[in-house]
């Protein structure tokens, strides 16, 4: 069956709605219009202005009611309808979803689930294009899902939604209209389960969300040039499965992360530093990044030159010293 | 389109009737049942409420004393530095006491940090309720056994956790109500806002109790807000809102008790402004020297809730010396005990550092308590 990854999405809601009712989702748009991206889409019919409902515009309110529905026997789903949206629920967020297990000796946990549509590539104008990921994976006590296939989407928000702990889901925009062939439902691999995504020998590719089909791609690229490039999908950025992407680096030598987000103090960074850390002695070459550039998101007509694409992973892939030649944008005195 | 006369029609009609608000808008002075000496107020201040019983008064007075006592027995743990930090809430006992004894054991408090007094009305161990400010952990009770939520310092966001707890159990069938307790100047704050807000659209039983006692540690009220009290910031978002002499320990427990039955019978939110003062600096780090008189203080002092409480009862024959006595002593006895149990130094088990950050550990988190583990080895 070809399914979108918005269907899958809203699959993965209606089959944990039904599976159990203390199950709900709120936010803005929710409900009667099944969202802006139409992932809750027929839920409000099917369960009732109970179960899916409309809240107020207020994104801080939103969380924090979460939080205390949370506290008291529900397990909310939340929308935060855009990335650059949910800013105000930040504080609700770092300061409360985020620390509550800890600071009450694990008296209190909160199973719930922050959905935030994230990153462009869209043709959306100022604040609507935003990739936010590090300023959750940054904050201990959230767990942070960057779905990047079909079956991924589906999997990973019912092990979110049943999850004890707090879960922030990205799900990124521009892959709403995804398609691929999958039986719903589907179980994928568990939390903290990277995925070779693309078998090679020579590089490794780390990627995750919006980053995977453009990794996937520069690979099959790739290989009429003669380079095997091993693909690695992170599927979740908290828990974060070192193991997965040490052994494949180790096996290639090299690697190049792919990210969409702005690279400076980014998980593209954080990544870079993890592989530098554990595969130093296997590395060929110095770990590389292709992400968006340290810049606000362009506006529409510009976003193409921001955007980590096809030619710049390749570009970046020619530069890991298959020669043995430094790396010329990075030696002394280059610039 | 609307006409003309449409258009007047409604002010034709709203001049005889009461405006549509009236409902919502506080009186237009604090409710009291006590002068500043505890004798009657003059004519009607107590509104529509009615005196509580002797008995919740008599409560009240017992717990409002030993209250007292544990507050200033906590200033001086800080003193000795047996606390990192403990933010006072003397002279504010009516509103601490009173929201407790508004709530039934089953009601859920959302107190914060100035709010300790009102976990020790409730019943929480006093060495549980002061692990926050002794530092040996966040939050040292468990707020589900306790029915109470951790102290909240990010002012007024704990407010829309009072709705979604309320909410919750409105949506079971449970007659659950939150309180929820707020400053003068966590009424800025926008998780204020937005908890009056969507309280009052998913008509949740929530009491939000404003205990303005004239300073955000060193801002008046006069720059926190201009409007014409903190309670009618409720009418804006159709809760209904009384304003109360926080100082007046009747009114309190009347008007309280009566936000509570109203929120648990389906009447939707309330909000409560008690005017009260800050007797003491905002914390022992404070120097209120800097921004207050000390004749405000005083003055202050000279409304104190116990001391009109006390001569209310005494007016009436219902409190002897030998109470007023018991009372202190029990004060006594709970502060001595206090005292004892924080004698010693406060300590921590560095494992605990990564307990509890998840339900189950990430393999990251294992590994740093491996390393920790290794380093204290050492």
């Amino acid at each position: 069956m070809t399914v979108t990854l918005g269907k899958a999405l809203n699959a993965a809601l209606r089959d944990a709605m039904r599976e159990d009712d203390t199950v709900l989702m709120f936010g803005e748009d929710v409900g009667a219009l099944g969202g802006v991206f139409r992932v809750t889409d027929g839920l409000a019919a099917e369960f009732g202005e109970d179960r899916c409902f409309d809240t107020p515009l207020a994104e801080s309110g939103i969380v924090g009611m979460a939080v205390g529905m949370a506290m008291n026997g529900f397990r909310p789903v939340v929308e935060m309808q855009f990335d650059a949206f949910a800013y105000p629920a930040f504080e609700q967020i770092a300061s409360h979803v985020a620390k509550m297990r800890n600071r009450t000796r694990g008296a209190v946990g909160l199973p719930m689930v922050i959905r935030v549509p994230y990153a462009g590539g869209i043709g959306g104008v100022e604040h609507h294009s935003d990739s936010s990921e590090a300023y959750y994976a940054h904050t201990p006590g959230l767990k942070v899902v960057t779905p990047a296939t079909v079956a991924d989407a589906y999997s990973l928000l019912r092990e979110a939604i049943a999850d004890p702990d707090p879960v922030v889901f990205m799900e990124a925009k521009k892959l709403y209209w995804a398609k691929d062939e999958t039986t719903l439902p589907v179980t994928t691999e568990r939390f903290g389960t990277a995925v070779v995504r693309r078998a090679g020998s020579d590089a490794t590719l780390v990627a995750y969300g919006t980053a995977v089909p453009v990794a996937l791609e520069a690979a099959a690229s790739a290989e009429s040039d003669g380079r095997s490039l091993e693909v690695v999908d992170l599927r979740t950025l908290v828990p974060f499965d070192d193991e997965t992407v040490a052994a494949s680096v180790r096996k290639t030598g090299r690697c190049v992360v792919v990210a969409e987000a702005a690279g400076f103090a980014s998980v593209s960074a954080e990544i870079a530093a993890r592989v530098q850390e554990r595969c130093f002695h296997s590395l060929w070459a110095p770990v590389l990044r292709v992400t968006g550039w340290d810049v606000p998101y362009p506006p529409p007509v510009l976003e193409k030159y921001h955007l980590p694409g096809v030619d710049r992973v390749l570009d970046t892939v020619e530069r890991l010293q298959w020669d043995d030649v430094p790396d010329p944008r990075f030696l002394a005195g280059s610039r | 389109m609307t006409t003309q006369a449409e258009h007047r029609m409604p002010a034709a009609t709203s001049a005889a009737a009461a405006p549509a608000d009236a409902h919502l808008l506080p009186s237009a002075e604090p409710i009291r049942f006590l002068d500043d000496d505890g004798g009657p107020a003059p004519g009607d201040a107590h509104g529509r409420y009615e005196r509580p019983s002797t008995e919740l008064l008599r409560r009240a007075y017992d717990a409002m004393v030993l209250g007292r006592r544990f507050d200033a027995q906590a200033t001086a743990l800080t003193k000795q530095g047996r606390l990192a930090v403990y933010p006072s809430s003397r002279g504010q006992e009516a509103g601490e006491i009173g929201a407790v004894l508004a709530l039934r054991e089953t009601d859920w408090l959302f107190p914060t940090y100035r709010d300790t007094m009102a976990l020790i009305g409730r019943g929480i161990d006093p060495v549980e309720a002061l692990t926050l400010l002794r530092g040996s952990w966040h939050c040292g009770y468990d707020p589900m056994a306790t029915r109470t939520a951790p102290q909240c310092t990010p002012l007024a966001t704990h407010a829309p956790h009072a709705v979604g707890v309320a909410y919750a159990a409105r949506r079971r069938g449970e007659d659950t109500v939150a309180l929820v307790i707020v400053g003068d100047g966590g009424t800025s704050e926008g998780d204020f806002h937005e908890a009056l807000n969507f309280a009052a659209v998913f008509h949740a039983p929530v009491v939000f109790l404003v205990q303005n006692n004239g300073y955000a540690i060193s801002v008046p009220l006069s720059r926190q807000t201009a409007a014409p009290s903190l309670a009618h910031k409720g009418v804006g978002y159709g809760v209904r809102s009384e304003r109360v002499d926080g100082n007046d320990p009747l009114a309190m427990l009347a008007v309280l008790t009566e936000a509570v039955e109203s929120a648990r019978a389906g009447g939707g939110p309330v909000l409560v402004e008690a005017h009260t003062y800050r007797v003491e600096p905002h914390t022992n780090a404070d120097d209120d020297s800097r921004y207050r008189d000390h004749d405000e203080v005083e003055a202050w002092k000279r409304r104190d809730p116990i001391a009109r409480l006390e001569a209310h009862l005494r007016s009436r024959d219902e409190l002897t010396d030998d109470d007023v006595a018991a009372a202190r002593e029990a004060g006594e006895a709970f502060a001595s005990r206090v005292r004892e149990r924080l004698s010693e130094e406060a300590t921590g088990d560095p494992a605990d550092l990564f307990a509890h950050v998840y339900a189950e550990p990430t393999p990251q988190l294992r590994e740093q308590a491996g390393w920790l583990a290794e380093e204290l080895a050492r």
